[in-house]
């Protein structure tokens, strides 16, 4: 149970403020979500590269595991720290030896994300203290999404914080609690994925990206996810081009849009709205149920 | 007689699955086309606090005597947030029941015996009656997922508001009334045509989840000047994380009804299944509180089959802070009185048995509309055989906790218990008797 | 956000809830009218706070200079309460009597079990406008979104554009009024023919929001109960 937000930069301008509008939005959710906070910014990226985004203890030595893994990834990674989390950057080549090496040498380390522009930080606490510590209004990008938790049934851990990935560049943020999730995330872990948590969120990503492994589009994911998942539901994803919004056909937790000429914007409540520029003036609207929204770069 | 009628027969024998009630009910099924709609609770035997003993005080510890040193009843509800908590003389509390699924006598009648005894008593679905704030000292009103009735100003007569979200008898579904009871009073308060068969909704109509649930908690705060303590009731199915997100949203005061909790009217297949019983949920709910650090902060009421003092007393002892009872302050009224065998077997039960208080046919008086079954309930009387009853329960507690070397019931704890059954010492998380040994936590 | 509001004459008091508690403004209405003469009131600084003006009961007139979050003016009794801006979830909820008019849109469960007084709402509202509704009339410029009306009882719901699915879900005895098109009735609701005795009831209604001539009424279409799930019968399972 939750506060979720998202915002889609259409407008290149305000790509330097896109951290300083998340962290915004983040903070005015803290009542909905108290014990823990996270969000996913959608950045720069290199060509041919992957961002891997890591998550390890308070003071861990990042720069000793980029040395590490500069055999393995050709060349050392590009490493940038950020309090309990780190971005290192491979090339695309190389993801499945580093990988594969981090697993083998550094067990403490947890792959939280990754992507060619997507980064995730997550930690537990009041969320302005989860942006000050990962300095999110600094960040600037061309969308992102974020979570303020209120954990209902599964532990209060960094690793049940959202946002939860589901493949290369994709993530979810979920406000709601599923009821079929037991039995789903069995049917998944026979397909060959895997869980770090007992989180019914982390079970409705990694079903999105089961259904992309097979073919589907994220939309196409998102739709098959209305016949599958039961329960109650408000899902914000983030893909390398844009961002999607879903909720549940009974759609009783709350979303409000906010459209303008420069962005799209999502938030739980309206107030996670009220400091974005031009909102007065903006197309405020709420999500139909079982309706699939879309907002993509590319088109 | 041929050699044939020589041959010993075994005697007919019943099938237990089978068993002559099922055989009934599925040939009423048949007939009817219309589940089994009744009120009570929980019929079926389950593991109890008659599962559990007290360990009395000897040589390694020293009993308190009888009628002289002093053994505190006292509870103070609400400590949290509200400017204006609840003492009550006892922990002994009356339970939500509605005017509409009880006439007003009976409703006039709670409200006596609990003032008699200091204690607090509860409205229902289908609002405030005046009968009941008048007669009630400290009334809880309920504010439900139908919201029937509900207005702002009862909402400032109360002294604690109580939203509900579940109850034992039916965690997850709304409330019934069937025709019979909806009478022009009852339709009139609720808003509702006369005679129809009312469904109560199972959610509340403007906030769901534990997130909404704060805004709604701060609503109601703001409404009422933060003086009420506000009470979250929950149906006991996962206490621990229910209890949780009740304190994380708010609340100053969680009840929690056990399965065995009674209900004027559900479906006989949601009371037999759904839910867990009391003994398995107070001792999850109570590591929720004491794990959030508000163990004796934020108060816990736990009801659904509570009888007697012991009951009382074992609930006190596992961590809870006050109980509730209905269906034991419903038969201290005067509910399936054996006076009344000859109009139960006219209705084709007898007294102690019977359950189809949604029909409003009840020859006592009380689960009924009829203004000439319910005139045969006198309030005052009725009151104070409510009365007598909770001044026994709470003696009866008070004998156990001296006797266990307790100045107070609150002081009252899981160390004080053992279980007969492994399967109550599990699910209260009490040694078996004579042993160590608590099922599932090892080290025996 | 600035205190700028259509109020046409001063207020007696303006309260800025950007600098002041909320309790305190929620304070303040309880006791104006009754304890003190203040009448006219202009609350600044919204910016979506819950339960702004919630619990009044006094013939105040309280605008609201802008956006509010989830139950401003829930309890309502007596008060006219102007949003100049969005409502969040269950704005009136719960209402008794008085007046609140969102000058903008408003999010689900908008006038949510509602016992009288008036709710008009300029933009659109959000799902289950008017759930549980008890006797409150409900205006709606704009559009209702889905479940609205699940299961009211009493009231009248009136919108000019157009319903989402499952208008009227087990509804009893509250009157639907809607202009444009209904995606789906739920229920036991159906379209029923408009007398002239509904048409009277639409235009009192009407005048009564200060709507009057502003919409040809005779291109609403009357939606109520069929009364067919009020007693159980097993014929009707299918809806249940």
């Amino acid at each position: 149970m939750c506060g979720i937000v998202g915002i889609f930069l259409k407008d290149p301008k305000l790509e330097p403020q896109l951290g300083q509008m998340l962290a915004s939005m983040l903070c005015v959710m803290t009542d909905r979500g108290p014990d823990s906070a996270g969000f996913a910014v959608y950045g720069n990226g290199k060509a041919d590269h992957v961002k891997l985004s890591l998550r390890a203890v308070e003071g861990y030595d990042f720069a000793a595991l980029a040395d590490g893994l500069s055999t393995t990834a050709g060349g050392k990674p590009a490493l940038s720290v950020r309090s309990t989390h780190a971005v290192i950057e491979v090339p695309a080549a190389k993801e499945a030896d580093v990988r594969a090496a981090l697993a083998a040498q550094y067990p403490d380390v947890a792959v939280v994300g990754a992507g060619s522009r997507m980064e995730i930080f997550k930690e537990v606490g009041l969320p302005k203290n989860v942006a000050a510590r990962f300095d999110l209004a600094k960040m600037s990008g061309t969308h992102g999404i974020g979570h303020t938790r209120m954990a209902t049934e599964s532990a209060v851990t960094t690793a049940g914080a959202h946002p939860f990935s589901t493949g290369v560049d994709q993530c979810l943020v979920h406000n709601g609690s599923l009821s079929n999730h037991n039995d789903l995330r069995r049917n998944l872990t026979r397909e060959g994925l895997t869980f770090a948590t007992q989180n019914d969120s982390e079970v409705a990503a990694a079903y999105l990206t089961w259904r992309m492994q097979q073919g589907a589009s994220l939309g196409e994911a998102l739709k098959a996810g209305l016949d599958d998942l039961d329960g109650f539901f408000t899902f914000v994803v983030g893909t390398e081009s844009g961002f999607g919004v879903l909720r549940d056909p009974i759609a009783c937790k709350p979303a409000v849009m906010a459209e303008t000429d420069q962005y799209v914007a999502f938030g739980s409540e309206y107030r996670a709205l009220v400091d974005l520029p031009g909102i007065e003036n903006a197309k405020v609207f709420e999500p139909e149920p079982a309706t699939v929204y879309f907002w993509d770069r590319a088109a | 007689m041929s050699a044939h009628n020589n041959v010993p027969r075994t005697l007919p024998r019943f099938s237990n699955t089978f068993d002559p009630h099922t055989l009934s009910e599925i040939r009423r099924a048949a007939a009817t086309g219309i589940y089994d709609i009744r009120g009570a609770g929980t019929k079926r035997k389950l593991p109890h606090f008659d599962d559990l003993l007290f360990l009395g005080a000897s040589i390694s510890r020293y009993p308190l005597e009888g009628y002289r040193e002093k053994c505190g009843t006292d509870v103070v509800l609400g400590t949290r947030f509200a400017k204006k908590p609840i003492h009550l003389k006892t922990p002994v509390t009356i339970a939500g029941m509605s005017f509409g699924s009880l006439s007003a006598n009976a409703k006039d009648a709670l409200g006596r015996g609990a003032s008699a005894m200091g204690t607090s008593t509860t409205t229902g679905d289908g609002g405030m009656t005046p009968e009941e704030r008048g007669s009630s000292k400290t009334l809880v009103y309920q504010y439900l997922p139908s919201r029937y009735g509900m207005n702002p100003d009862d909402l400032r007569k109360a002294d604690a508001i109580e939203v509900v979200i579940g109850q034992g008898a039916k965690p997850g579904g709304g409330g019934m009334l069937l025709g019979q009871k909806i009478t022009e009073r009852v339709a009139g308060m609720r808003t509702l045509p006369a005679g129809i068969d009312q469904r109560s909704a199972c959610r509340h109509p403007d906030w769901t989840g534990p997130d909404d649930l704060e805004i709604k908690i701060e609503e109601l705060r703001e409404l009422t000047d933060w003086e009420k303590p506000i009470y979250v009731k929950v149906g006991a199915s996962r206490p621990y994380y229910d209890i949780s997100l009740a304190v994380k949203s708010g609340a100053d005061v969680v009840v929690l009804d056990g399965m065995q909790g009674g209900t004027a009217a559900t479906q006989d297949v949601f009371i037999e299944h759904v839910g867990l019983p009391i003994l398995a949920a107070i001792r999850p709910a109570v590591q929720a509180l004491k794990d959030l650090g508000m163990h004796r902060k934020v108060q816990l009421i736990v009801s659904g089959g509570i009888r007697s003092g012991a009951d009382v007393a074992k609930a006190l002892a596992l961590g809870a802070d006050a109980v509730a009872i209905g269906t034991a302050a419903l038969v201290a009224l005067g509910d399936n009185d054996p006076s009344y065998e000859e109009e139960y077997q006219k209705l084709g039960t007898t007294a102690g048995a019977y359950d189809d208080w949604h029909e409003g046919k009840d020859p006592a008086g009380i689960t009924t509309q009829d203004p000439l079954l319910s005139a045969r309930l006198d309030p005052v009387k009725a009151g104070r055989r409510l009365a007598n009853y909770l001044a026994v329960m709470t003696l009866e507690a008070q004998t156990i906790a001296r006797a266990c070397g307790k100045s107070h019931l609150h002081n009252l704890e899981p160390e004080d218990l053992v279980a007969l059954t492994i399967e109550a010492s599990a699910m209260a998380g009490v040694p078996l008797a004579g042993t160590e040994w608590i099922p599932g936590k090892g080290g025996y | 956000m600035n205190a700028q509001t259509n109020l046409k004459a001063a207020p007696d008091e303006t309260f800025d809830l950007g600098a002041n508690p909320l309790r305190e403004l929620n304070g303040a209405l309880h006791k104006a009218g009754v304890e003190t003469n203040a009448r006219r009131w202009l609350v600044a600084n919204p910016n979506g706070r819950h339960a702004v003006a919630c619990g009044i009961n006094a013939p105040l007139d309280v605008t609201i200079a802008g956006h509010v979050g989830y139950y401003c003016a829930g309890m309502n009794q007596q008060a006219r309460v102007i949003i100049e801006g969005n409502a969040g979830v269950g704005v009136a909820e719960n209402m008794m009597s008085g007046f609140v008019h969102v000058k903008g849109d408003a999010s689900q469960a908008a006038g949510a079990t509602a016992h009288g007084g008036m709710l008009l709402i300029d933009g659109n509202a959000g799902a289950r406008c008017g759930i549980s509704m008890k006797g409150v009339d409900i205006i709606v410029k704009g559009s209702i979104g889905h479940m609205s009306a699940f299961m009211g009882q009493a009231g009248s719901l009136i919108v000019f554009g157009d319903a989402g699915d499952a208008l009227g879900d087990s509804l009893y005895e509250a009157k639907l009024f809607v202009r444009g098109t209904v995606k789906s009735l739920g229920a036991d609701c159906i379209e029923k023919e408009m007398r002239d005795e509904h048409k009277a009831h639409l235009a009192e209604k009407l005048k009564a929001a200060g709507l009057e001539g502003s919409i040809d009424i005779s291109e609403f279409k009357r939606y109520g109960s069929a009364r067919r799930l009020y007693n159980f019968h097993i014929d009707n399972v299918d809806a249940y």
